[in-house]
């Protein structure tokens, strides 16, 4: 399955990272190598096999519903780009 | 061969301090002292704790001076820069990185200071450990100290050089894909990536979370076993975390190994593999037949589709995992950001270097709309087939072994722009990643000059075994003690 | 022809935990801004979840209470997109095996028609943070401690045909979670969340595109948005438009609503199991526990007030319908001991000055203990009816109980045969003509005549003369 610029575009936009044009045809022939690569995948034979998602076939240990973090805010606000009154600081989001 | 303090293991460092033979901070010192001498050429520490280091080392004088010393008392360590600690830089090897001072600390540092470790520093390594090289990283390529013209390997690669230099005797590293593993054998060291869920990553900065695994990296078994005898264990932070008991490692280090059985895939010795990597396996396998124990041949036949589907579980992993560099709470946001998706986006392409933005892309592209089944459904299928693979090998057969990387260490720059043919690197240590199953890679002599290793593959759980037999292949050998002429004796 | 209206909902239902769902921070409200984000919440790196027992087990509860099938092991799965009140630039939630699969929600209407409406499958997940638009100089302020709060989303089928039946059902799904005690219900703080999803068709028809209104936080707003979206849809299509499939948000103050978005640029949330975490096991044991444990549902209590207090079909399912009113209903008929009484007071008088007054009942100034006091001195006919409304304003105005109101002013039903006689005898004696005049009278204007004494003896007694005490002594004495 080959990607065109166009996809790497869109798939760029869902990452929120900025390809320039100059590097988009370099870059989408990188990921053709990859996902070339990746196609063996195909060759597989996979019926009737559950997918894996964790190496061991274990559960969800469950915490007791107890406060036990401490406030950190100030730690926090400290190495953030921008802050105020105790909040991070973006551009304006419009709803 | 030198007996300088350097040149001795972790282990018998310990006997040194115990014995009174040096103090730690005259240890510390003298490894401070030989990083702030050669680690400008290798490359191999992002940051070096110095004051931090000295002030350990005297709480460490004090304990033993107490008879209060633990596990690690006053031996110096060197953490991965993917570990958070407290109030240290903490980069993971980026950009993005580069001004994160973590405010808080990762539990397998944590644990091993409890046991008294000193911690030299933080080393370099591929951005956010993605690479085999160690290339990537944004503090600039480690060089291997066997040949500084050559990697490391990747992506624990400052970690590999600075104990194959001698800059360490004992380092932390993390595997994703083979990354405690392969730089290891490219710098005739041990190294061993335990089974999944062993070792908390709690605080360990997250590459692909279902395959990332920290261990020990050392000189030789016996002082990996003594490392993960400290890192080990379940740790409340960590869901995945195992809430097994830890095996007394360094208790089983002398098992006899009379009528272990050893398996050999038939794939990890394909026709196409370099005849003298070969052959430093074979002689490494042979070794242990004459220590007794046995060679049956096995065959993993889903293992050839472990790159691939390694590429696209840990890509999309990976994507996901990224996401919180966002430029919002920490780490690099660009100059004035006209509006939000101007703040994202410049900040992630200006704090994320090229491998890094290439596996999220792949990784969001795989876990995409349409091809999600095509990708990442089938990438955990044939993950299963893999496990399914180990696990018939692993009714016949104790250990599995084979070598750990296909090729010695390679020039810097030959695979910069050929992303598949480095992820090739990791061809025989991928596997185990994907069934998450504990390795050690350990030297196994030289092909011109250039170091080798072996891989010793356990069962679940198994650490204590495949350490074992490790120990009893270098009770046997020298191969792990040589070191390289860089940085020679002083 | 006629449109016909197609309604499901989608509801967000806060959990009254302690704790977050996947950290131990503490649950906020009204917290100085992130001052409850933990290094979790934070999404600093590094930091893993670990999943919260009691969130898990309310989640269970909730199941059980709408007959659903509880997955054994469900699976957290990663949604992902970027906004700045989502720290970690995705959010843990379920998808393919949500902890509570199909179950089904009986309403009442009030028409007497019952109607069952099934969920299609209730999941857990995590709350985001909140993004603060004023005082940040044109900039945005983020708050992350409502960040990590652990929520059920509940999804219905479309099953519900008019604003009538999505109120109904609000109603419902509001007393099964107060009942079983997973959510406090407090609208006004986002504890329940209401997105409701519209299409109109013509009956028989293929269903129509759906516009999804978010976020409504109050029963009322519930029905004024849909009636106003039904009638939007209406208008577009009769004048020959089409309905695009988008989220529009509702303003509850102007009564009109917008797009906020169209399905043009809908995100590609890239969902995946969440490898931070593994599949959440519930077992046999467990929900045997949990039914064991389960507290009574609202239609038991609706089946049990009918039974116990021979109340109607629909005057039970309103009591049934809040926790806090059925017991304020019980502990009144308990202290008043009548049922009917205690109903007609609790839905009538009592409902009318909360609603006046904007209260719950929680909030009553007057007690179910005081009101119980008051309807026993109702019915053993220590005050009239007149009187117990003077009583509940007293009480209301927080003047004491009612007994010690009833004390302090007075305001007894004179029971003393003997002063009630000496009243009557006054006024006979002290108005001859009209006793003259009612002498004279055929039977049936002696009954309007008897008015008049009736009106003095109760201007004496300051309405305080038992009405048919009353009524037989003049009688007597005027014959």
């Amino acid at each position: 399955m080959a990607i065109d610029s166009k996809v790497v575009a869109q798939v760029a936009h869902l990452a929120r990272l900025k390809v320039d044009e100059s590097d988009s045809g370099a870059l989408s022939d990188r990921l053709n190598d990859i996902l070339a690569m990746v196609d063996q995948l195909q060759q597989a034979d996979v019926t009737d096999v559950a997918p894996m998602a964790h190496p061991l076939d274990v559960t969800q240990p469950l915490r007791e519903d107890e406060v036990s973090e401490p406030n950190v805010r100030d730690k926090a606000l400290d190495i953030a780009p921008a802050a105020e009154d105790g909040c991070f600081l973006v551009p304006r989001v419009i709803e | 061969m030198s007996n300088a303090m350097h040149n001795k293991t972790l282990t018998e460092l310990k006997a040194g301090l115990a014995a009174g033979d040096f103090s730690s901070r005259e240890l510390t010192e003298h490894f401070l002292a030989r990083i702030q001498q050669h680690d400008g050429e290798l490359n191999s520490f992002i940051s070096v704790t110095a004051e931090q280091a000295l002030a350990q080392a005297d709480a460490a004088d004090t304990a033993l001076a107490a008879g209060n010393g633990g596990l690690l008392t006053g031996l110096p360590i060197a953490h991965k820069d993917i570990f958070c600690t407290e109030g240290v830089r903490t980069s993971c090897g980026s950009k993005m990185l580069d001004s994160f001072i973590a405010p808080y600390t990762a539990t397998v540092v944590e644990k091993m200071a409890a046991e008294g470790a000193v911690m030299l520093g933080k080393t370099n390594m591929d951005e956010f450990a993605m690479g085999s090289s160690n290339e990537t990283s944004y503090y600039g390529p480690v060089k291997n100290p066997w040949d500084l013209e050559r990697v490391p390997g990747g992506s624990s690669g400052g970690a590999a050089a600075c104990l194959g230099a001698r800059l360490a005797p004992g380092a932390t590293g993390t595997d994703t894909g083979g990354s405690i593993r392969q730089p290891a054998a490219l710098n005739n060291i041990t190294g061993l990536k335990p089974t999944y869920g062993r070792v908390s990553r709690w605080g360990m900065i997250a590459f692909a979370s279902s395959l990332d695994q920290a261990g020990p990296m050392a000189q030789s078994a016996e002082d990996c076993a003594l490392m993960l005898q400290a890192m080990a264990g379940h740790d409340q932070r960590d869901s995945t975390s195992l809430d097994e008991k830890v095996d007394d490692y360094l208790g089983a280090l002398n098992n006899d190994i009379s009528g272990l059985t050893i398996g050999i895939p038939e794939e990890f010795f394909p026709d196409t593999l370099d005849g003298a990597i070969a052959d430093n396996s074979r002689a490494a396998i042979r070794e242990l037949e004459k220590l007794g124990a046995k060679v049956v041949s096995v065959s993993l036949p889903s293992i050839k589709l472990s790159v691939p589907a390694y590429y696209v579980i840990a890509p999309a992993e990976a994507s996901s995992n990224l996401s919180r560099f966002d430029g919002v709470r920490f780490g690099h946001r660009c100059d004035d950001p006209k509006d939000l998706e101007d703040l994202y986006k410049r900040s992630r392409s200006e704090g994320f270097g090229d491998e890094v933005k290439r596996r999220i892309l792949v990784g969001a592209y795989a876990l995409s709309a349409g091809y999600y089944d095509a990708y990442y459904r089938r990438a955990q299928q044939v993950r299963r087939l893999i496990r399914d693979d180990f696990a018939r090998a692993f009714e016949k057969v104790d250990v599995l072994m084979g070598p750990t990387a296909p090729e010695t260490a390679f020039k810097l720059g030959a695979k910069k722009d050929d992303p598949v043919s480095m992820y090739m690197a990791d061809v025989f240590t991928i596997g185990v990643n994907l069934a998450g199953l504990p390795a050690l890679s350990m030297p196994t002599g030289f092909i011109n000059g250039l170091p080798t290793g072996t891989q010793v593959i356990g069962n679940y759980f198994r650490e204590g075994q495949i350490l074992n037999v490790a120990h009893k292949y270098q009770q046997a050998t020298d191969w792990h003690k040589q070191a390289p002429a860089f940085g020679g004796d002083q | 022809m006629s449109w016909e209206v197609v309604i499901g909902l989608e509801i967000h239902v806060q959990l009254n935990t302690v704790s977050k769902l996947f950290s131990g921070s503490k649950l906020s409200t009204g917290a100085e801004p992130n001052t409850q984000a933990s290094l979790v919440d934070l999404g600093m790196p590094g930091t893993l979840p670990v999943v919260n027992k009691e969130a898990v087990r309310k989640a269970a509860l909730f199941g059980l209470a709408i007959n659903a099938d509880i997955c054994r092991h469900s699976v957290f799965e990663r949604k992902n997109y970027f906004y700045p009140d989502l720290p970690k630039g995705y959010q843990t939630t379920q998808l393919a095996e949500p902890i509570v699969g199909a179950g089904v929600v009986e309403i009442q209407l009030e028409s007497g028609e019952k109607k069952n409406v099934r969920i299609h499958h209730a999941h857990l997940e995590e709350d985001a943070g909140k993004s603060l638009h004023e005082d940040f100089h044109g900039m945005t302020g983020i708050d992350l401690n409502r960040a990590g709060t652990p929520l059920i989303e509940v999804v219905t089928e479309p099953d519900m045909s008019n604003a009538e039946e999505a109120v109904a059902f609000a109603r419902k799904l509001h007393a099964i979670v107060t009942s079983i005690g997973i959510c406090d219900g407090d609208m006004s703080q986002g504890n329940m969340r209401f997105d409701v999803n519209v299409s109109i068709r013509k009956p028989g028809d293929e269903l129509g595109t759906r516009t999804e209104t978010k976020n409504l936080n109050s029963f009322r707003f519930m029905e004024k948005a849909i009636a106003l979206e039904v009638e939007r849809q209406i208008d577009v299509l009769e004048d020959g438009g089409e309905i695009v499939q988008e989220t529009r948000l509702y303003n509850g103050d102007t009564h009109t609503a917008r797009s906020m978005r169209s399905k043009e640029d809908a995100n590609d949330y890239r969902y995946f199991p969440c490898p931070d975490l593994l599949p959440v096991a519930i077992t046999d044991a467990d929900i045997e526990a949990l039914k064991a444990a389960m507290p009574e549902l609202p239609n038991a209590r609706k089946a049990r007030f009918i039974d116990d207090y021979q109340l109607s079909e629909y005057d039970a399912d309103l009591l049934s319908g809040s926790v806090a009113t059925a017991t304020f209903f019980e502990a009144v008929t308990k202290a008043g001991g009548d049922a009917k009484l205690a109903a007609n007071w609790v839905m009538g008088e009592m409902a009318a000055r909360l609603n006046a007054e904007e209260k719950t009942i929680s909030d009553s100034p007057v007690s179910a203990e005081q009101l119980g006091q008051l309807i026993a001195r109702l019915k053993d006919g220590t005050i009239s009816s007149k009187i117990a409304k003077q009583v509940f304003e007293a009480c209301w105005a927080g003047e004491g109980d009612p007994d010690a109101i009833i004390e302090a002013k007075g305001l007894k039903q004179m029971s003393d045969s003997g002063e009630l006689e000496k009243i009557v005898d006054d006024i006979i004696a002290n108005n001859a003509a009209q006793v003259e005049d009612y002498r004279n009278s055929d039977d049936a204007k002696k009954k309007k005549k008897i008015g008049f004494f009736v009106g003095q003896a109760m201007k004496a007694t300051q309405g305080k003369a038992n009405p048919q005490q009353l009524n037989q002594l003049l009688q007597k004495k005027l014959q």
